[in-house]
């Protein structure tokens, strides 16, 4: 299966989709005006990853920033996550970042997939 | 000339660190974001308060972006303006946009029924506005006023003074305090 790779800008997260090595994460500044068309390839990469995934999977997202518009589309990441077998988030914030763990707690509530809590 | 200094005076009494009025693009939020950004580094901020104000300004500004879409031809009278101050006691996010007469009612009914909501209520809103909206629903029904006002914890304040028979002045200013927010 294809990496998707793409790497961060001012206002759009790394993305790291690799089957092989297990390596899914979203990481750094999410603020695109229009995140419905930055978030398409991902959620089009865990579609077909979704059809035969590996027998777990760790989705990392460690965000520093993200805007409200990408909040629908890391929640419509999430619902894409959803029915994978033995799926696993790990959502990373900064030991200070009160509001960034409460996001993650938040999506936690809202789909049904174990999440872990990472400070860094 | 006076309007040179007298623009100055104005600036320094309302402790303004960022001023800017003129086209909202992508590409400016990109820079106004930048730029309070170093200003904020610069004046070694205290981190959570610098992430609420930066996280403010992202949605205060695409706010500006998205309203202003609906202007077809650039027009000097439809500009739109930012403004950053900064007090002892915490940060104050100010934007003024034209907008079309017929969106005041609902964006009133909007903002009075966030400044309406507590904490949890606000949490519940977001969560619920989140899962309601679909992909091409750009407005958001409001998830960005909500967002401010979570990250601020203060009521937003507003007012809508009239431009034209068509326009009025969207008026939208928050406080990013430094006291702990409980």
């Amino acid at each position: 299966m294809d990496i998707l790779q793409l790497e961060g800008t001012e206002d759009t997260p790394k993305v790291t989709l690799d089957k092989k090595t297990g390596m899914l994460e979203i990481s750094g500044r999410s603020l695109p005006e229009d995140s419905t068309e930055f978030y398409k390839p991902v959620l089009d990469w865990i579609e077909t990853y979704a059809q035969s995934p590996n027998p777990s999977t760790d989705f990392i997202f460690k965000l520093e920033y993200f805007n409200t518009s990408s909040s629908k589309l890391i929640l419509d990441v999430l619902y894409a996550l959803e029915d994978i077998q033995g799926i696993k988030v790990q959502w990373y914030f900064h030991e200070e970042d009160e509001d960034m763990e409460e996001a993650g707690q938040e999506f936690s509530e809202l789909v049904e997939i174990p999440f872990e809590f990472k400070a860094y | 000339m006076n309007f040179f200094s007298d623009l100055h005076r104005t600036m320094t009494s309302q402790k303004l660190i960022l001023a800017y009025q003129g086209e909202f693009t992508q590409e400016t939020t990109k820079s106004l974001l930048t730029t309070a950004e170093r200003s904020l580094e610069a004046s070694e901020e205290d981190q959570a308060i610098k992430r609420k104000v930066f996280n403010v300004m992202v949605e205060s500004l695409q706010n500006i972006v998205k309203h202003n879409e609906e202007f077809a031809e650039p027009d000097r009278a439809h500009t739109a303006i930012f403004l950053v101050g900064r007090e002892a006691n915490g940060y104050t996010i100010m934007s003024g946009n034209p907008v079309h007469k017929k969106h005041v009612p609902g964006l009133e009914g909007t903002l009075d029924r966030i400044n309406g909501l507590e904490k949890k209520a606000l949490k519940d809103l977001y969560k619920k506005i989140i899962q309601q909206t679909t992909l091409s629903d750009k407005g958001g029904a409001g998830l960005g006023f909500v967002d401010m006002a979570r990250k601020s914890g203060e009521r937003l304040w507003f007012d809508f003074p009239e431009m034209s028979e068509v326009y009025c002045f969207f008026c939208l200013k928050l406080n990013v305090s430094r006291e702990l927010q409980s």
